[in-house]
């Protein structure tokens, strides 16, 4: 009979815990709802990461506006619901300023008209490109999008003097997005589409598909997808002996695939980040330092690499600082307001030029055409 | 639920009283929307807990029947321009019927296949909702108009959680009169013994499949609440952990006790909520917690907890 209190113990400190805690009332708090659990933690471990360690590092270099950053992260398991149901405690609760956060595209999208609503400036962590388009009027994001993905590729293949493309893809999410993008920008940057193949994930052989474009008279392929599966697209390119310029995503801007891929990875191109390469950037590059800087801070206090995705946690939060500066105040139309006005700001993720139309302030100079020679990434432009 | 534990009067006004109280102790509308959603998920584990409780069957992809519920709501009026409510009728009813295609063969078995079956159903639903992106969205989700009643929006937490709290209270009589009917004596009867039953007269098959019918008419009509609530639905609804929740739930709060899938419902919604200040160990919290109520209120919480003041008076 004596179990009881003491569960009922256990279970009424964790229901009233919650309402306990005292701070500080003047702090300045920033609400994150993160996938730090669940199939997205690759990506929303090292963006909560990331925000605790540069809010520690603000606070001890005497905040912003002479008061401390708040944190206050929210796990929603990558579970859009819960992200809806995080973003309204954010909003009522804990009553946070603006929100850097949403792993995810779905998650994001879930939040944002709870944030909207509340006219709080959110900054997305999230790639898809229907979180700023149309733009809203709160909500930014950081992360490069898939369009810019397949503009970049398009722009390289035209260097290269080439015109018609083989599109391969993943019917998977990333794989699906990123090729309706590359068919609608494609006409726009002089590229023809001669083949669009796809193969669903979990697909272990593609040279069924790769012959048909071989047929189609491309003169470069592209690969849509993240993962395994263009690991398996590059062997079965070699494997069938074609040698015409191949292309990846910034989806697989990762060891773990020239690892996978082996030897057939020699001269594939890829777009990314600069984070991938900050030792081969020129000096006079003005990424350089800051992608350095935080590749420094990243690996020497959380003992594990830096990854792309911790960058976007950083630009957000800095942008979000610079803006609340700038704005002198922690209102949401004013800071939403100084964001729109960041001009030159450089992040992990390239050089940010916001303004009211344009949400996420990236270009093309912000992706790295990469190609991988000898095992490693190599830095073409 | 054995009938005099708890009369039907005592549990209705038990959800009554609690229906009342919780607005007036509940500080701000994100509160309000966590209870909300405690409503909705208490109409879905109270379906599951009459088909555990009363037919002994287990449903292991009732999540999927959340999920055609909240994407019939979200998809009718986006692609054949119906008004979300009869969009919601349609996905109950499509909800009933494939319960009724599915059980039908199935639950002429003996032994747990339906769990089986509703596993696979529940995936398959899932994977449809993943990979037709034209029609659902896909992964990202698809976004819901504004209900409209006599030309007036229903919007606004406090509106939603009066509306999905009297959906409860309905759906909680609903199931106390079917276990006071014909029906549910006769699945009392086959939950103790098919054979017995059987040599009976009690119709076996035909019983246990009403009750996956309604069953997976309140999930789906939990699913179209949802919908509506929310206003965004992502493919995780239907997703197979989500199955897994359910269960949980009517297990936790006691299988076949009507109260005891709200309370199960109650606890596996408002935990994760409360469990935040824990951070990193938020799931291993919750899990411990879990572990706990099993090992010292194994029938579940409300039987229970019943149980023991039942036996206090008595000693």
């Amino acid at each position: 009979m004596n179990r009881r209190p003491l569960l009922l113990g256990v279970v009424s400190a964790a229901l009233f815990a919650t309402s306990g805690a005292v701070r500080a009332a003047d702090a300045i708090k920033i609400g994150s709802f993160l996938s730090v659990t669940g199939p997205a933690s690759f990506l929303g471990d090292p963006e909560k990461r990331t925000l605790e360690l540069y809010v520690e590092k603000i606070n001890a270099a005497g905040g912003v506006l002479g008061r401390e950053l708040e944190l206050v992260i929210y796990d929603d398991g990558g579970d859009a619901n819960n992200a809806r149901t995080f973003a309204t405690r954010l909003v009522e609760s804990d009553k946070v300023v603006a929100v850097v956060g949403g792993t995810t595209t779905a998650t994001t999208l879930a939040a944002i008209p709870v944030l909207e609503d509340a006219q709080i400036p959110f900054i997305s962590l999230a790639g898809g490109i229907e979180i700023i388009e149309p733009t809203k009027p709160f909500t930014f994001k950081t992360p490069h999008t898939d369009r810019m993905a397949c503009e970049k590729i398009f722009e390289d293949v035209k260097k290269r003097g080439l015109a018609k493309v083989g599109l391969i893809s993943s019917t998977a999410g990333f794989g699906a997005s990123m090729r309706n993008q590359c068919l609608t920008v494609a006409p726009a940057r002089g590229i023809e589409i001669v083949a669009d193949e796809r193969y669903a994930a979990g697909d272990t052989d593609t040279t069924p598909q790769l012959n048909k474009i071989r047929g189609s008279g491309a003169e470069a392929i592209v690969n849509a997808d993240f993962g395994q599966g263009p690991a398996i697209v590059t062997r079965n390119v070699r494997q069938l002996g074609i040698d015409i310029p191949l292309y990846q995503s910034h989806g697989v801007a990762s060891k773990s695939f020239i690892e996978l891929a082996g030897a057939a990875a020699e001269g594939v191109r890829l777009p990314a980040a600069a984070m991938l390469v900050p030792d081969q950037l020129p000096d006079d590059d003005p990424q350089k330092t800051v992608v350095l800087d935080y590749r420094a801070a990243y690996e020497s206090s959380q003992n594990q690499p830096v990854s792309t995705f911790g960058g976007h946690a950083y630009d957000g939060l800095m942008l979000l600082v610079q803006a609340i500066q700038k704005a002198g105040s922690t209102d949401g139309v004013k800071v939403r307001d100084a964001l729109r006005e960041t001009k030159g700001f450089v992040g992990t993720g390239g050089v940010v030029n916001l303004s009211a139309t344009d949400h996420m302030g990236l270009d093309l100079s912000a992706f790295r055409m990469l190609e991988i020679r000898n095992g490693t990434w190599q830095l073409l432009y | 639920m054995r009938p005099g534990t708890f009369s039907k009067l005592a549990i209705l006004g038990t959800l009554l009283l609690v229906l009342a109280v919780v607005p007036l102790v509940l500080p701000s509308p994100f509160h309000l929307r966590v209870a909300t959603l405690v409503w909705i998920n208490a109409t879905a584990a109270l379906g599951l807990a009459l088909l555990i409780g009363l037919a002994g069957q287990v449903s292991l992809g009732h999540a999927g029947f959340m999920g055609i519920g909240a994407y019939a709501t979200a998809l009718g009026p986006k692609h054949l321009g119906l008004d979300p409510l009869s969009s919601m009728a349609l996905g109950i009813f499509a909800a009933a019927l494939l319960a009724l295609l599915v059980g039908r063969p199935i639950l002429r078995l003996k032994g747990h296949y339906l769990a089986v079956a509703t596993l696979g159903l529940g995936i398959l639903v899932h994977l449809v909702i993943v990979s037709e992106v034209p029609v659902t969205g896909g992964p990202d989700g698809i976004q819901l108009p504004h209900v409209e009643l006599l030309g007036r929006r229903v919007t606004g937490p406090e509106l939603w959680y009066w509306i999905t709290g009297t959906g409860v209270v309905l759906a909680a009589w609903l199931a106390l009169n079917l276990e006071d009917s014909s029906t549910g004596r006769a699945l009392r009867a086959l939950h103790d013994s098919e054979i017995a039953a059987s040599v009976v007269g009690v119709d076996v098959a035909r019983h246990k499949l009403v009750v996956f019918v309604i069953a997976a008419v309140y999930a789906a009509l939990a699913g179209g609440l949802f919908a509506l609530f929310n206003r965004f639905v992502t493919p995780d609804v239907a997703g197979f952990l989500r199955s897994i929740e359910l269960v949980t739930m009517v297990v936790i709060g006691g299988m076949g006790s009507i109260l005891g899938a709200v309370v199960g419902a109650a606890l596996l919604t408002v935990l994760p909520q409360a469990l935040t200040v824990f951070h990193e160990y938020e799931h291993a919290v919750l899990g411990l917690l879990i572990v706990l109520f099993m090992v010292f209120l194994r029938q579940g919480i409300v039987p229970g907890l019943a149980g023991r003041v039942v036996r206090r008076r008595s000693a």
